[in-house]
């Protein structure tokens, strides 16, 4: 078996035939970061020594009795969750200097699994943009053409998968930075329903819109993965109570039955022939699976971008006024009093993307422009939530393209925001509403570069949505491939 | 609607955001691209429409007022700039 390209089914049986130590395989790993990430920077912070005594402690819990399905099987994490012991600095240069002394509860829960950290993966600054070039530590090269983005903000988890870095890693995802990227570099990955995943610990960008999940090469993984993230933790205000559910239930669910809506304003001008043709080819899949296609309408979604760069900056602007140099992170050298402290540590800390969403949020909540924007785009997402509501009265999942290009090129569009921000056109109004989706590997566009399908469920349709997408990737092989040389 | 330099220079300093003048111009020029794109929200009626400021419909959960957390005082501030005997020093406020 080559362990490189194996499912975390077949890593973990293999773990428990003592076919191979977590030892072994987290350096086999380590390897091949040392060999690779120079050429695709994904990996910001790695540490051979310590990721080795985590995983021997993981094979000391397996010779003390303990199984599991992820028992010994490494994982990096976006650097956006707070990793004890570990450099946190959510791709910005505020944060280059915080060794986190806490671990967030998605860390928590999947040591407890007995994952591994591998390390701590490059992203978008506080998780700001579709294409990494925001980071402080440099842009993602994409694995597939290292001319063109991995995809933002998770880019650096993206391209780890993609490089075959890691057999898996965390993300997040406020307006598409999980499935964007996923899309982008050929993988699957899912944003759960808003509150499924804990988000204490991860550091905060638009608090009611972000999202933990889980990235890897398939469905059936991700489905592992989000068994062992999930759950409910008082830590977190918005941590739903719900009873525990084996998010892998509907895995081999046949598709007869299925009916699968399709959004007209999903599949309008604004997406690239290429996309569209391998999405179709997804879709007459599905259909030969037995699934049936209806097309639904979501009249708002195209107010879905502007509504959100009202809410998720004003959300960011508040969540990100803790950074003054004060508790952790930069501060200034010089400085006349305290406000010249804050206002020239955030000035030299944060970056230009940062530092643009800020200000547009100081704006939208300041007296006299509050009802205009803020009152006004939140009224709007309740449209855009309704006409989900509207949707799955007719269908059970929704399906279309997650991002309208296949990966741009570097500098393509980081000179126009608004350019960059239409990037996530496909992906937004599900944060909004608030609702589950993912993307999944469908085939490639020009260049050979890959194309994702979305799937978008209802409130808490994660299993449901994980066998849709299984069931297509046990006909089809494209979340196998993998970039030439790689493998 | 249109920006001016003026209100950069308001929004920065209640955003307590140090912003150079050549930093203010690009950043007027972006801001007014943005809001000239965001700007559509206000064609669309939304009378009698109850705002969404969350995802999910929950109420805020109550726990007993008791000592949870541990005190880890000393591992939270080796990771601030600046302490002194279990305080966060900032410049002189207070004359």
């Amino acid at each position: 078996m080559k362990m490189i390209n194996a499912s975390l089914k077949d890593l973990s049986a293999a773990l428990a035939a003592k076919q191979v130590s977590a030892v072994e395989l987290s350096g086999l790993f380590l390897d091949r970061i040392e060999k690779f990430n120079p050429a695709y920077n994904a990996f910001v912070t790695v540490d051979r020594a310590k990721t080795l005594a985590q995983a021997a402690e993981m094979d000391a819990r397996r010779a003390a009795g303990e199984t599991g399905p992820l028992l010994g099987i490494p994982l990096a994490h976006k650097d956006i969750f707070c990793t004890e012991g570990w450099l946190t600095t959510c791709g910005s240069k505020m944060l280059n200097n915080f060794v986190s002394p806490y671990d967030a509860t998605v860390v928590t829960k999947l040591k407890q699994a007995g994952m591994v950290t591998l390390g701590k993966v490059n992203m978008d600054e506080f998780a700001m943009g579709s294409s990494n070039e925001t980071s402080h530590y440099g842009s993602v090269k994409n694995p597939w053409d290292v001319n063109r983005v991995p995809g933002g903000s998770s880019g650096g988890s993206a391209a780890s998968i993609a490089a075959r870095l890691a057999p898996a890693v965390t993300g997040t995802d406020t307006g598409g930075s999980i499935r964007q990227p996923a899309s982008l570099c050929g993988l699957t990955g899912l944003k759960p329903t808003y509150g499924v995943v804990s988000r204490y610990g991860m550091i905060a960008f638009a608090s009611s819109l972000d999202q933990a999940g889980p990235m890897a090469k398939s469905a059936e993984d991700c489905a592992l993965l989000l068994n062992a993230m999930a759950g409910f933790d008082e830590r977190d205000s918005t941590s739903l109570q719900r009873d525990t559910e084996d998010y892998g239930r509907d895995l081999v669910k046949p598709l007869a039955g299925l009916r699968i809506g399709l959004p007209k304003e999903f599949f309008g001008p604004g997406m690239d022939d290429d996309v569209r043709a391998a999405v179709e080819a997804a879709l007459d899949q599905y259909r030969k699976l037995g699934a049936t296609t209806v097309e639904v309408s979501l009249p708002n979604s195209g107010l879905s971008v502007p509504a959100y760069y009202v809410i998720a900056p004003a959300e960011a602007s508040s969540n990100l006024s803790r950074f003054d140099g004060v508790r952790y992170g930069h501060r200034a050298a010089e400085y006349s009093d305290l406000g010249d402290m804050y206002a020239k540590s955030r000035a030299q800390g944060f970056g230009a993307e940062v530092k643009r969403r800020i200000l547009i949020g100081a704006y939208v909540l300041s007296h006299g422009y509050y009802d205009a924007y803020y009152l006004k785009a939140q009224k709007i997402r309740r449209l855009i939530a309704n006409d989900f509501s509207e949707a799955f009265k007719v269908c059970d999942v929704i399906a279309g393209p997650a991002s309208p290009s296949v990966a741009f090129k570097f500098g393509e569009k980081s000179a126009d925001p608004v350019q960059m921000y239409l990037s996530d056109i496909y992906t937004i109004s599900t944060n909004l509403a608030g609702l589950p989706g993912m993307s999944l590997p469908c085939g490639f566009g020009k260049d050979n570069m890959p194309v994702g399908l979305q799937l978008i469920g209802p409130w808490f349709g994660e299993a449901k949505m994980l066998g849709a997408a299984h069931q297509y990737q046990l006909a089809t092989d494209w979340h196998t491939r993998a970039p030439e040389g790689l493998l | 609607m249109s920006l001016n330099l003026e209100e950069i220079g308001r929004i920065a300093k209640l955003a307590r955001l140090e912003l150079s003048a050549a930093e203010a111009e690009t950043t007027l020029n972006q801001l007014n691209g943005i809001f000239g794109f965001i700007e559509q929200l206000q064609a669309v009626n939304t009378d009698g429409i109850e705002p969404m400021a969350h995802a999910v419909d929950v109420v805020q959960r109550l726990r007993p007022d008791t000592v949870t957390e541990t005190d880890r005082r000393e591992a939270f501030q080796a990771v601030a700039p600046e302490t002194e005997a279990g305080l966060y020093l900032v410049p002189r406020v207070v004359e």
